[in-house]
């Protein structure tokens, strides 16, 4: 008997009329947990009752409370008849199982029915009190703290990052339980409601399992979604990273805390986690502390872990499983130390790999065999390694990882964003997509099926990370689309290589380490590895190797590129090799030197396809999709060099399939890298030059290409310098090519990976007319407005180039729906569908225009097929100021304010480092820890013997990387005086947005902002309260009534709003960070003038404060530190 | 021609702020209809900004109407506004809308004033438009604002100002006229007759003002629990007893002759002044002792208007003139020393003067 949840209903108001005779209502509540129910007294005629009731106290399993919601039901008491139900709420408790998270919740939260929507509001107060339980085998994982955001939260520091986890459960869909709707479609809906709230728990439970029995204890980058797969049931499934998070406090003690020398410390927050934390390090402390089986340990320790516990006996069985977490003692405790904190990009120096622009994927038929070992890569990849460098120690790595990798392990991690210095290279995008037939489910209990389909693509897209050379996938995400019985499942990354040094410092999780260790011998050789165990070695080469361009340069063995590409010198370091395009899933790492601003890229696309069913229909369709990714691919690269930039960030390709069509939309935000070459043009060839008038079209054609090009530079403040080569001396030994793009569709296979997707480097891209097909695409690409002046916009989290906001934020979702009356043919279909988005966008820079100059952040498409002929489009995105002034001059120093921001932002995940490598430093708390992690970060002042125990040195460097920094950027053009007076991020803006709060607080009602981002400009998160996780279904039987379709969901929406500022109002915060919209599935059917609509939201409820003592406009080097560092800490 | 080929089945825009445009939401006020306002707000050079066109302009039209229509039910009990959880609104900005929607039309209130706001006026809101110019949806919404707060504050105790500014948090301007809308549907006065027809709602307003000021029974004695809707019966009462200023023919003479004193020289119309004397004397206190008639209350505006304003508008009084007259009309009672009604005399021609000098003009 783990818990005592309490619950007090205190009040009601505005409830509806439910008597028609008095106009009023005598209302009362049941407030029922489990099967336990209570109520309260009627409280006669007021549409303001006051119940004010005794604390109604629920004895339950804390398994209990992390599954099930307090469900508080609103009814009109009814003395002759049935109680009328006003409307009900559920409330989430798991944000009060969490030490850390809320403790209370307590206010007014909406009462919703799924017909009326919100019909007035109740005031209740929850309490839990929570018996420690120490039972291993306990089912449930209270305290295990879940973020949607992916990246480590603003106020805590990551100890370690376990891994991926991975859980999901079935159900069968009440909507589907009753073949001849015996009830109400009400009453259906109401039981969905309950039941997905129900399984939301569960999941969250049972990933909490997992992430204990990992050692962790919280999940970041948590990502829940819902397939309502129709008559074969319901699956609710979720991914996430574990980690071991440690708050940081502001305690000046921070600093001098042996943090990581007990594990138990770290789970100070979550009694339960320590057992079994301990259980697995004692097994694995061994061998990681002798200095010489660096590399077993390595292996061993590293496997990064996902267990399918319950669900997958037989991965249980292969492996002891427990045993593969554990962590290695941090800091001065472990030997491997020195060696391996080196430099994040060792190897470098010997080899250059080649690289492709991002994506392999594959596809599988249902029917098919599943075609996923990339085994001939893997092999080829290991092999040339191996030949090069061979260690003594790769051979016995090789042995032993391969087994273990062949085994379930997936280094994915859902993070999209990273403590700078953490990723080290990034292979490219990752992909894999499955077409399967829905079958019934039949025993819930064993979802083997659900799991088999995700379980073969995470297979593949680990190897296709393997094939580019890394061993770690981030910015991992899945996702599926359902049409009858066919299935799309798809899932995608960035191929990467990540740091151990971080693990080693004791900042970041040992397994990313081991992980990565074992891939690399396993996929490309040992040249990574050995880079790693070298780079002390290599301490030279690092120095002047700048943190901007490290992530650029290629993973893998040049030799052994598994597509053809371009390969030149990084243009900012001149030492490591960097391909022509790099297209990834994360977001711009803050320290990545940028030129210019950047700007959201969309590709988009429409495929017919005939109707079919079952396994013909999944055939069809698993056929289009090599074309349709191929095409959506060529789009994004054209309109990339159509912009002048070189690489995509945060690339989101979504494809939704329907009964007579495909539907592919890729977004992602393109920059122009300074490491990587300036694209070429684009150039335009016909095929039958005898005709004067189609040379002239064509010449035509190629002018406004041109002019677009240019253009879109101006727009973006692209400005590359061009001199570089001549100064240089560029060592580029490939002799560069023209390559064309094939356009016609036999010529791409099946394999995909044999499709030319590779790019001259600094010659033009040659597009060739040599169809009308062709002709239409590059219509297509001209089509592309600019965004209106003042506008900027990325899907996301951070516009290079700008970093001084407001406070002013708007979040808003924004859904179109349209109808297609006529017979398309693809060309057509394209068309439409490329002027819906861009309409919808331009809709979005009309309605925002007060907010100029602002920039669209997160920009989030989601594009569905809800029927037949029908279009769904859903945005969610934040418009966000800034201040002009401020930004005209960020132009031109872009590389300081960039680097300061990283500074900002990541401070809080660098502090480990502070803590173990300056033991010795400063004790002054605020100013010390700060500068000297940042200094630590960076590479030039990595090297272990440094000293940093004096503020001037670490000033000194700090500002030397500034200068270093604006070097790089201005190509000699240094004005260091001006690098400390941009220090000071946005003073104006904040002191806007303290305004805008005074203004604010007359309001009863407290104000709740909301953001898709993880921060909020302007403010520090004090505290995380818990995830905000809801799903609503409103439906109607009055649609004109109610405003047609349009009305109907402007109103359900803005209610989904209004309950999620309530529930965070309850919990007492005063925003969500990193909300987002998962699911909006429409259905109309006007002629019975109904619609319904079922909306899932997530986010991280957050308190967050001002930074108003950050005013201080005078800013000297110090200052700026210290303040930073009272950012990154979070009081 | 491709657009043909599809169209649009929804389109929805929801801001966590709610996202709301002034000039859309005047647009929306005065009762347009989306394809007007979308014109309108072409005309008004809409298309020149953010590169929008005709597209963005009627989408980002219809859904601002549509925000609107949601808000309005909230709008129509404006306390609501603020402790309402379905639109997050910066309280500058509910100020804003409330207002807005409060406002009216004065040529549509000069129309309603007096009127009973029931029914059977409303049936008349079409002609009230056509006469007006302004559409009827509009009117419409005036209407029911009236009728609104006049069902509230009709039966609240204390002042009426601030009744309505308590129940809807209106400006101290806006609250005032919507006092002397309640304040002349209460007491029904008669404003519609072609004579008072060059009086605006203005001058109307000032005129409840000063009655509501003064002649209520909030007026004398500030005790909450008294109703600033309604005349001071024994007010009305005791201004019988003025009957004697011009039914004594001494002091009617008396009074005469002191304010020809005062006057002679002072105004150009001194000889049309003393000659009308004794008539415009009688109007004023036979118009003060008939009050006690609810007819006659009614009448009051009507019957300033011809037994006073006319005679001096046709002996062409300046505004100066009559300004004088009126003040040693109403002061050199004080001195005659017959008279015992001064509190109640000062009481009536305060009201009266300022009335009178609201009124006189073309």
């Amino acid at each position: 008997m783990p818990g005592k949840l309490k619950a007090k209903i205190v009040a009601g108001r505005h409830l509806p009329v439910m008597d028609r005779a008095s106009d009023l209502t005598d209302a009362f509540v049941e407030v029922k947990f489990g099967n336990t129910t209570f109520k309260t007294d009627v409280y006669p005629k007021s549409l303001n009752p006051q119940w004010n009731s005794e604390w109604f106290k629920f004895e339950v399993d804390d398994e209990d409370l992390q599954d099930e919601p307090l469900q508080i039901t609103v009814l009109d008491h009814d003395t002759y008849s049935a109680n009328d139900a006003i409307g009900k709420v559920y409330i989430d408790i798991d944000p009060l199982l969490c030490s850390e998270a809320a403790t209370v919740i307590s206010g007014w939260l909406p009462i919703y029915d799924t017909i009326h929507g919100i019909r007035g509001e109740i005031n209740v107060l929850v309490k839990v009190d929570l018996f420690n339980d120490l039972n291993r085998f306990r089912q449930s994982s209270c305290g295990v703290k879940f973020f949607c955001t992916t990246s480590i939260p603003r106020c805590y520091r990551a100890v370690m990052v376990h891994g991926f986890v991975e859980e999901l459960v079935v159900n069968e869909d009440p909507e589907y339980q009753w073949i001849d709707r015996i009830r109400t479609p009400r009453a259906s809906n109401e039981a969905r409601q309950r039941l997905i709230f129900l399984m939301s728990g569960e999941l969250q439970r049972k990933i909490g399992l997992k992430v204990l029995e990992m050692g962790g204890n919280a999940v970041v980058g948590y990502l829940q979604c819902f397939d309502l797969e129709g008559e074969t049931g319901l699956v609710v499934r979720a991914i996430g990273t574990a980690c071991t998070l440690e708050k940081i406090s502001t305690l000046p003690a921070t600093a001098t805390h042996p943090s990581n020398s007990s594990p138990s410390k770290d789970m100070k927050d979550s009694p339960q986690a320590a057992p079994s934390t301990l259980g697995c390090r004692s097994t694995h402390s061994s061998p990681v502390h002798s200095a010489s089986s660096r590399l077993s340990q390595g292996f061993s320790v590293s496997v990064p872990t996902l267990l399918f516990a319950g669900m997958k006996p037989r991965h249980r069985s292969s492996e002891a499983p427990r045993a593969r977490q554990c962590r290695p003692g941090f800091g001065e405790e472990a030997p491997g130390v020195p060696l391996s904190s080196g430099p994040p990009t060792p190897l470098r120096a010997q080899t250059f790999s080649s690289f492709s622009p991002s994506k392999s994927y594959s596809r599988q038929s249902s029917s098919s065999d599943t075609e996923l070992s990339l085994t001939p890569k893997t092999g080829m990849g290991s092999g040339g390694s191996a030949g090069k460098e061979a260690g003594p120690l790769k051979a016995l790595l090789r042995q032993q990882t391969q087994s273990a990798l062949e085994q379930r392990e997936y280094p994915f991690f859902t993070l999209t964003a990273f403590p700078p210095g953490f990723l080290l290279h990034v292979g490219g995008v990752v992909s894999a997509r499955s077409v399967k037939l829905l079958d019934r489910i039949h025993n819930p209990d064993e979802p083997e099926t659900r799991d088999a389909w995700w379980e073969e693509i995470r297979q593949e897209i680990k190897s296709h990370a393997k094939a580019l050379g890394c061993h770690a996938v981030v910015g991992y995400s899945e996702s599926t689309s359902i049409c009858e019985e066919v299935c799309i499942l798809s899932a995608s990354g960035t191929a990467a290589i990540l740091s151990s040094r971080f693990m080693q410092d004791g900042s970041l999780d040992t397994e990313h380490r081991l992980s990565r260790q074992p891939l690399c011998v396993f996929s490309t050789g040992s040249e990574r590895v050995e880079g790693d165990m070298g780079s002390s070695a290599s301490l030279g080469f690092e120095e002047v190797v700048p943190p901007g361009c490290g992530f650029c340069h290629i993973p893998y063995d040049e030799l052994n590129i598994p597509f053809p590409a371009q390969l030149t010198y990084c243009y900012c370091c001149r030492r490591y090799k960097v391909p022509d395009v790099l297209f990834t899933t994360i977001d711009l790492p803050t320290e990545a030197n940028v030129t210019g601003k950047g700007c959201l890229i969309q590709a988009r696309l429409c495929r017919t396809k005939k109707k079919a069913q079952g396994e013909g229909n999944a055939t069809a369709i698993s056929n289009l999709l090599p074309f349709l990714e191929y095409e959506l691919h060529t789009q994004l690269m054209n309109k990339l060099k159509l912009r002048g930039m070189n690489a995509l960030f945060g690339l989101r390709i979504q494809i939704s399939v329907g009964e007579t069509m495909l539907l592919g939309l890729a977004s992602a935000t393109g920059v122009y890298l300074t490491a990587l070459p300036s694209p070429g043009g684009i150039q335009v060839a016909g095929k039958t030059p005898s005709d004067i008038t189609y040379e002239q079209h064509i010449s035509n054609m190629q002018k406004k290409i041109n002019d677009t090009i240019s253009k879109n530079k101006e727009l973006h403040e692209i400005n590359p310098p061009e001199v570089v080569e001549e100064i240089i001396g560029s060592p580029i030994p490939e002799p560069r090519q023209r390559s064309r793009l094939f356009r016609s569709h036999s010529e791409s296979s099946d394999e995909v990976s044999e499709l030319d997707l590779s790019h001259g480097k600094k010659d033009a891209f040659v597009l060739e007319i040599d169809d009308t097909d062709a002709v239409e695409d590059i219509h297509a690409l001209l089509t592309d407005s600019p965004t209106p002046a003042g506008f900027y916009s990325c899907n996301t989290e951070i516009m290079p180039g700008i970093q001084n906001w407001t406070s002013a934020i708007q979040m808003f979702t924004s859904v179109r729906v349209f109808r297609l009356n006529a017979n398309l043919t693809n060309q057509g279909l394209n068309k439409i569908f490329s002027d819906l988005c861009e309409n919808l966008l331009k809709s979005l820079y009309f309605k925002l225009r007060s907010m100029v100059p602002c920039c669209l952040c997160h920009l989030n498409f989601t594009v569905a097929i809800p029927e037949d002929e029908l279009i769904q489009v859903a945005v969610t995105a934040v418009a966000m100021s800034f201040d002009k002034e401020q930004s005209l001059e960020n132009g031109k120093q872009s590389g300081e304010k960039t680097l300061i921001k990283a500074i900002t932002e990541n401070d809080e995940q660098l502090q480990f480092n502070l803590e173990l490598n300056a033991e010795t430093s400063s004790p002054n708390p605020l100013s010390s820890p700060k500068g000297l992690s940042e200094v630590g970060s960076h590479p030039s002042a990595r090297a272990p013997s440094v000293d940093y125990s004096s503020f001037a040195d670490r000033c000194s460097s700090w500002i030397e990387q500034l200068k270093l920094k604006a070097h790089t950027i201005r190509r000699g053009s240094v004005k260091t005086t001006s690098s400390l007076e941009k220090a000071s991020p946005l003073p104006e803006g904040r002191s806007r947005s303290l305004r805008s709060n005074r203004s604010y607080s007359g309001s009863s009602v407290a104000v709740v902002k909301m953001t898709p981002l993880s921060f909020i400009p302007g403010a520090k998160i004090i505290k995380y309260l818990g995830i905000i996780n809801m799903f609503f279904i409103r439906e109607t039987t009055s649609l004109r009534e109610e405003g047609g379709v349009s009305g109907f969901l402007h109103t359900f929406i803005a209610e989904v709003f209004a309950m999620v500022r309530a529930h965070v109002a309850a919990l007492g915060g005063n925003a969500v960070v990193s909300y987002s919209m998962k699911e909006c599935v429409f259905m109309e059917n006007p002629n019975k003038n109904q619609a319904q609509c079922l909306i899932n939201v997530s986010g991280d409820a957050v308190i967050f404060i001002q930074e108003s003592e950050l005013e201080s406009t005078s800013v000297q080097t110090q200052s700026a530190t210290t303040h930073t560092s009272n950012g990154g800490e979070g009081t | 021609m491709l657009f043909k080929k599809m169209s649009m089945e929804l389109d929805v825009f929801v801001g966590n702020t709610t996202v709301l445009d002034e000039d859309v939401y005047q647009l929306w006020l005065d009762g347009q209809t989306v394809t007007d306002a979308v014109r309108i707000r072409i005309e008004a050079g809409a298309l020149q900004e953010c590169e929008a066109n005709a597209e963005v302009l009627l989408s980002d039209t219809m859904d601002q109407f549509r925000t609107f229509q949601m808000c309005e039910r909230l709008l129509q009990s404006p306390s609501k506004v603020a402790n309402q959880l379905l639109f997050q609104i910066p309280p500058h900005r509910q100020t804003m809308l409330i207002e807005r929607y409060y406002e009216f039309d004065s040529m549509f209130a000069r129309e309603v004033l007096g009127k009973k706001l029931s029914k059977g006026t409303k049936k008349d809101l079409d002609d009230i438009g056509s006469k007006t110019g302004i559409v009827l949806k509009s009117c419409r919404r005036q209407f029911d604002n009236f009728k609104r707060v006049f069902k509230v504050v009709e039966e609240l105790k204390g002042p009426l100002v601030e009744n309505i500014q308590r129940h809807f948090l209106l400006s101290d301007v806006l609250a005032r006229d919507y006092a002397a809308i309640v304040f002349f549907a209460n007491s029904r006065f008669e404003t519609g007759k072609r004579k008072l027809q060059y009086l605006s709602f203005q001058d109307f307003a000032f005129c409840a003002g000063q009655l509501i000021s003064y002649w209520t029974v909030g007026a004398v004695d500030n005790v909450v629990e008294n109703m600033d809707v309604d005349l001071e019966k024994e007010f009305l009462h005791d201004l019988k007893d003025l009957k004697v200023l011009v039914n004594d023919k001494d002091m009617l003479d008396q009074h005469k002759s002191l304010v020809c004193a005062q006057l002679r020289g002072k105004i150009k119309v001194f000889s049309e002044m003393e000659a009308s004397f004794k008539n415009l004397s009688r109007a004023l206190v036979n118009i003060a002792s008939k009050l006690t008639h609810t007819k006659d209350v009614r009448d009051l505006f009507i019957d300033l208007v011809e037994k006073f304003i006319e005679p001096c508008r046709s002996d062409k009084w300046t505004i100066g003139d009559l300004r004088l007259f009126l003040t040693h009309y109403s002061s050199s009672v004080h001195t005659l020393e017959a008279f015992r009604r001064q509190v109640i005399w000062d009481r009536y021609m305060g009201v009266i003067k300022s009335c009178i000098l609201k009124m006189y003009h073309d």
